[in-house]
């Protein structure tokens, strides 16, 4: 172990690190998180917030869990550590507890997950029959934004039961199987994830847990101040003063465009601000050096003069006459308009027999995925290379580019495990300072955003303020809806054009009205970016679409399911866009699935609610309601070229390996592509090796975003696995239906017949791919590009060429008095086309949920104010409902053996579907969100 | 900056008498969970005197005429010291403090002296009356704890001043005691109060109540004991119907403020419902 810089104490500090004692000479008061990880190595223990809000950094200290980042190293003296990699056993096998992580799908990102593991293998210690309170109360300490928790307490629990039943029988528990299970094919089949075990080993690497010889670290000076003008003086003084400081540089030295932005017309943000800065957070100045030098500077050091300005903050003032102009190519502020028309919307609104208007205004919501921003980069000759979490290395590798002012070929993007992203990580984070600051001093630079620094800057979910109308005829059909959205878009464009052409699109709902007339703004404020969040600005929208439909159903004394499934867009539907739905739009079968849920819940809800009367005072006060939400999300970007590639090779010893660009930012995309691929050449998918995301070894398959990965380079990955076999049929000269096996150097073809045929790996010359080191002798090659046509001045076209479609009920009860709401149960029906992998689509829907009930009733993002985990609040453990998930698959006929996607659109529905429980229970509709216990009493004393 | 880390008590006060090296009072850590949390992304600057070797600062005890609370004893330390009813309600805060993790680590005497106002051992001790015991070179010397917070994050404590523990004193002779605790916040686990509220209930053996003792916290910059509902309350029967006299005069004195957990008005009239529901359950746990 090394001592750190700091002056060291003799004799240390003594303590036991899993099995083994172990001396650290390091600053007393450093905190354990620090000494195990950049100290010991130990990068299992994550850390994600630094103040014991998160848990990540969770391990057991005397057999307590507790949080590494709040331990002075100090107080370690003398005491017992256990960290994730103490778990495993000596050969590096996964406990029962990590293998029930694995085989139910409990870690998707993974980086709670050796917290969660931690204070499961803690609970489970002190409490071999911890019932399913108990579980929660002992992982309540561990935030995960991906899983939902409901695999996670499935995990813990069953390995609770394999324990029990082992002791029962007095031998020790078998780890869990990690065969495939249900199917006989690859798709379909309940996969483990195939990055799983480094995962719930610990040994994944983040972008945090990289630490090259030498590197150096660069810390970015951010802007207190709104708006504000700035001037940088000498800093001379400075470097004189901190000898550790080895390069400063501003927006003057950035050595190509200081422009950049994810869409080619919104390339307004700097990677350094130049003279002004629009956001709290903005970067003005970097810093590079050694971490503890870099540390010791002080704000109050820095030559930096400010000059604030008025700030625009939020959408009136933005918006108001005589606003200043934060760019000077929008005036006004409005960064980009939407619309979307078809029909005569005032006619048909006009001839409705009902009506209903709605105001909906909704807050920026935070990512909060649990690994901040974190990578390094190193210049390699004229490249740079930058080992960063994204969700987009191809995009990634050409805005450094730009902003190096090389070629694109130049730069390499190689992924870390990405723990977390849900749209965060589709924007530059780190990567703007760490590739100049490797770029000019050739020495390698990381990067690891604190959670305030975090929050402060990577982009948000867009506030809305939204106004909607809708009508509906005689017969109960929708007839017209009128919507017109303003989106607070920030600071800087970001994904802010996808106010203009995603919302529109989805405005109106999963529904066909007559006519429609969707209008969309998005609006420069100085807050930080709203980017992509999960939706697009979809979700935002569902909560006006929805709201109308239960109050359209009621004022027509239609059943609120009932009403959706009539007027629900089904196969053979226009679209608003004017496109018409040949196939898998199947929205009324998942109504049709909910139906039972939804009548024994709304039974369920009265029952409660009349029981109310006869109560004794006091004993029971809650009010239970029950609501539905419906939803549709296009897959993909909207009306643009989306295109995936991925290859598929096989090398001279006869290993077969998938070269696929598509990150797998725990959703579950690696496992999906995998066993897409292995039922596509005819293998079983542990044939295959996977190399992931490498921009020098992987052909661009697009950014994991807009539930595109499934659909888009699931059929890339079809097609490559196709091609391969079709080359090797080929050679072999054997039947279409013939089945392969790789050998030590050969491919075996065995015809149905039994007559078979060998190939000679050897004797083939190689072939390229993009990965030049792979040296494949046999390649198949498959590209996707979804058929859409660009929208007209009216977004009339083809936006996406499928869509999912799902409904969701949520049973709430509501505590009138105090305004607090708690789901109690979730049922989700998603048309997913087909399940690849029913756990992983289980895994998104359960995850979906949980960020959708924190977007209902918990989350508010305000800047300044709200940047750590305990300000901001994201479910735990403990909010989370029951869920129970129905899957429709009513197959795609152009997806991959009929699959959609479902990253996105399980969040959808949830809001509305707790707001309409809300409002059944006690009769009033939130419309400003979050419905947070105040706002909920609030809307119960005025409506008195 | 300094580190110390003393096994002796007279050492951490000699070193809190002759302050920080730095020239600046020693800042003293115990579980550090507020520590560390202030201190996110800055390089530490401060003298550091940490407590946490000496032993004679450990444990819950029963003592002459109370309990004592040591100022290393930690929420998981209170809520498995098997001690009497007076306590549950201190012990239901006690696991709404933070996560496991941190009720492993953090301490009820830091709580107090850190003094914030949402601060979830307030109003428990408030209403068990918990004395604070402090010590210097020059002597010990004992302050109410409601006298010992004096506003947000400032407390009496001097300098030169270790807070040693709690006292705890037993309830009146012959009386049933019950308490109870009522946090509400925004979510299940991890969370801020928005209100919470304490109550301590001693009952004679008629089923009257002897002596009522409930504070409110989170809805003003200190805690707050209810001395006027307190008063009213004696001589009622002791049973849940009881709470239902609570009204908008006995929360008069609270000065809530607008945050991003409520809004003040929300915050004072949802305090009345939560000083009615642990005062209803703290009655409702009175044998009958």
């Amino acid at each position: 172990m090394t001592a750190t810089s700091t002056p060291a104490p003799t004799p240390g500090i003594a303590f036991t690190v899993n099995g083994r004692g172990v001396r650290a000479h390091v600053d007393p008061m450093r905190r354990l998180s620090d000494v195990l990880r950049d100290d010991m190595g130990l990068t299992g223990t994550k850390v994600g917030c630094e103040a014991g809000d998160c848990g990540a950094c969770t391990i057991r200290l005397n057999g307590r869990q507790v949080e590494a980042c709040l331990v002075p190293a100090a107080q370690a003296e003398g005491l017992t550590i256990e960290t994730v990699e103490g778990l495993a056993s000596a050969e590096g096998a996964p406990s029962d507890l990590q293998a029930a992580f694995l085989a139910h799908g409990a870690a998707q990102c993974g980086i709670c997950t050796p917290g969660m593991l931690m204070a499961a293998h803690s609970l489970l210690i002190a409490n071999p029959e911890a019932d399913a309170a108990a579980i929660r109360d002992g992982i309540g300490g561990v935030l995960c934004r991906c899983t939902g928790y409901v695999k996670i307490v499935e995990a813990i629990a069953a390995t609770r039961d394999a324990r029990k039943a082992a002791r029962e029988r007095a031998v020790a528990p078998a780890p869990t199987s990690s065969a495939l299970v249900g199917a006989d094919t690859a798709v379909g089949a309940r996969l483990e994830k195939v990055d799983g075990l480094p995962r719930v080993l610990g040994t994944a690497r983040y972008g945090a847990d990289h630490r090259p010889e030498g590197v150096l670290a660069v810390r970015a000076v951010r802007s207190p101040h709104a708006r504000a003008r700035f001037e940088i003086g000498d800093l001379a003084p400075l470097r004189t003063r901190h000898p550790g400081l080895v390069d400063v540089f501003s927006a003057a030295d950035v050595p190509g465009q200081n422009r950049y932005g994810v869409y080619p017309t919104g390339k307004d943000q700097p990677a350094l601000a130049a003279g002004v800065v629009r956001h709290r957070g903005e970067a003005v100045l970097a810093l590079v050096g050694d971490e503890q030098a870099l540390a010791a500077i002080t704000d109050a050091e820095l030559p930096i003069s400010w000059a604030p300005l008025t700030p625009l903050r939020g959408l009136d003032d933005a918006l108001a006459d005589g606003a200043a102009t934060l760019h000077e190519n929008s005036p006004g502020n409005v960064l980009i308009r939407g619309r979307l028309a078809t029909g005569d919307v005032d006619g048909a609104l006009a001839r409705s027999v009902a009506t209903a208007q709605i105001e909906v205004a909704t807050t920026f919501v935070e990512h909060a995925y649990i690994e901040p921003e974190a990578g390094f980069a190193q210049r390699v000759g004229d490249r740079i290379e930058l080992t960063v979490s994204t969700q987009a290395p191809y995009m990634d590798r050409d805005e450094v580019a730009l902003i190096l002012g090389i070629p694109p070929t130049d730069v390499r993007i190689i992924p870390t495990a990405c723990g977390g992203g849900f749209g965060g990580k589709l924007d530059l984070g780190v990567h703007t300072l760490i590739a100049i600051a490797a770029w000019r001093t050739g020495r390698p630079v990381r990067a690891v955003w604190t959670r305030p620094e975090s929050m402060a800057a990577s982009p948000k979910r867009h506030p809305s303020r939204i106004r909607a109308t809708a009508g509906v005829d005689a017969y109960g059909r929708l007839t017209g809806y009128r919507f017109d959205g303003d989106f607070d878009t920030g600071a800087y464009a970001s994904w802010g054009p996808t106010v203009a052409n995603r919302v529109p699109v989805h405005a109106m709902g999963p529904y066909a009205f007559d006519a429609v007339l969707a209008t969309t703004r998005a609006i420069y404020t100085n807050s930080p970016p709203a980017g992509a969040f999960r939706g697009f600005g979809v979700p935002q929208a569902s909560i006006a679409h929805e709201a109308l439909m239960d109050e359209l159903a009621a004022r027509t004394g239609t059943d609120l399911l009932e009403f959706r499934h009539a007027n629900a867009l089904r196969a053979g539907s226009t679209t608003a866009s004017g496109q018409r739905l040949e196939a898998s739009a199947g929205l009324p079968a998942c109504l049709d699935a909910l139906r039972p849920h939804w009548l024994r819940l709304r039974a369920d809800a009265a029952a409660h609610n009349a029981g109310d009367d006869a109560a004794a005072r006091g004993a029971r006060r809650s009010r239970r309601g029950v609501g539905i939400g419906a939803m549709w999300y296009g897959i993909g970007n909207t009306a643009l070229a989306n295109p995936s590639t991925i290859e598929m090779g096989v090398t001279a010893e006869g290993r077969v390996v998938l070269f696929c660009g598509a990150v797998d930012i725990g959703q579950g995309a690696s496992t999906v592509l995998v066993q897409i691929a292995a039922d596509a050449l005819g293998v079983a998918p542990g044939t295959i090796e996977l190399v992931s995301g490498d921009t020098d070894r992987t052909a661009d398959a697009g950014k994991s975003s807009a539930s595109r990965q499934t659909f888009v380079s699931g059929n890339a990955a079809r097609l490559a696995g196709e091609d391969l076999r079709r080359q090797i049929l080929l050679l072999a000269e054997v039947a279409g239906e013939a089945a392969l096996s790789f050998g030590p150097g050969v491919v075996t073809a065995v015809e149905p017949g039994g007559r078979s045929a060998v190939i000679e790996l050897a004797e083939l010359p190689t072939v390229p791919v993009r990965d030049r080191e792979a040296a494949c002798v046999l390649a198949g090659r498959g590209t996707f590009d979804p058929q859409t046509t660009p929208l007209d001045a009216d977004g009339q076209g083809v936006p996406y060429q499928t869509y999912a479609f799902g409904a969701q009920i949520a049973e709430v009860d509501v505590d009138p008095q105090l305004g607090t709401v708690k789901v109690r149960r979730i049922v989700a029906a998603h048309d997913v086309g087909r399940a690849i992998n029913p756990t992983q689509v289980e895994g998104q829907i359960h995850g979906g949920i949980a960020q959708g009930l924190g977007f209902a009733l918990m989350e508010a993002y305000v800047p300044g104010r709200t940047e750590n985990l305990h300000d901001y609040l994201i479910p735990t453990v403990g909010d989370m409902p029951e869920i129970e998930c129905l899957l429709i698959e009513d197959p795609e006929p152009a997806g991959p053996y009929g699959a959609k996607g479902v990253g996105e659109p399980a969040l959808i529905p949830t809001a509305p579907a707790i707001l309409g429980a809300i409002h059944d229970a006690v009769g009033v509709r939130i419309t400003t969100l979050p419905a947070t216990p105040d706002r909920v009493r609030a809307a119960i004393l005025a409506r008195g | 900056m300094a580190f110390l880390r003393p096994d002796r008590l007279g050492d951490a006060l000699s070193a809190l008498a002759a302050g920080g090296p730095g020239g600046a009072p020693w800042v003293i850590v115990a579980g550090a969970t507020d520590h560390y949390p202030a201190r996110v992304g800055r390089a530490p600057v401060e003298d550091v005197l940490d407590v946490t070797a000496i032993a004679r600062l450990r444990g819950i005890s029963p003592v002459d005429g109370g309990w004592q609370i040591g100022a290393l004893a930690t929420w998981t330390d209170l809520v498995e010291t098997p001690l009497p009813s007076l306590f549950d309600g201190l012990k239901a805060a006690a696991l709404t403090v933070g996560g496991l993790q941190i009720q492993a680590r953090g301490t009820v005497v830091g709580n107090v002296c850190n003094a914030s106002p949402a601060a979830d051992g307030m109003p428990g001790l408030l209403a068990l009356d918990a004395q604070v015991e402090l010590a210097s070179r020059g002597g010990a010397r004992i302050v109410p704890i409601g006298d010992f917070v004096t506003g947000n994050r400032r407390t009496a404590r001097r300098p030169d001043e270790l807070v040693t523990s709690l006292f705890v004193p037993a309830p009146l002779p012959g009386t049933t005691v019950t308490s109870a605790f009522e946090k509400l916040g925004s979510r299940a686990y991890l969370v801020i109060s928005i209100a919470m509220v304490a109550a301590v209930i001693e009952a004679d053996a008629d089923g009257r109540i002897a002596r009522a003792r409930l504070a409110v916290g989170a809805c003003s910059e200190v805690a707050q004991r209810l001395p006027a509902l307190e008063a009213e309350l004696v001589g009622r029967p002791a049973d849940a119907a009881t709470a239902e006299l609570v009204d908008a005069r006995h929360l008069a004195d609270l000065t809530p403020i607008d945050d991003v957990r409520g809004s003040a008005a929300y915050r004072r009239e949802a305090a009345l419902t939560v000083v009615r529901r642990a005062l209803e359950r703290a009655l409702r746990a009175v044998p009958g």
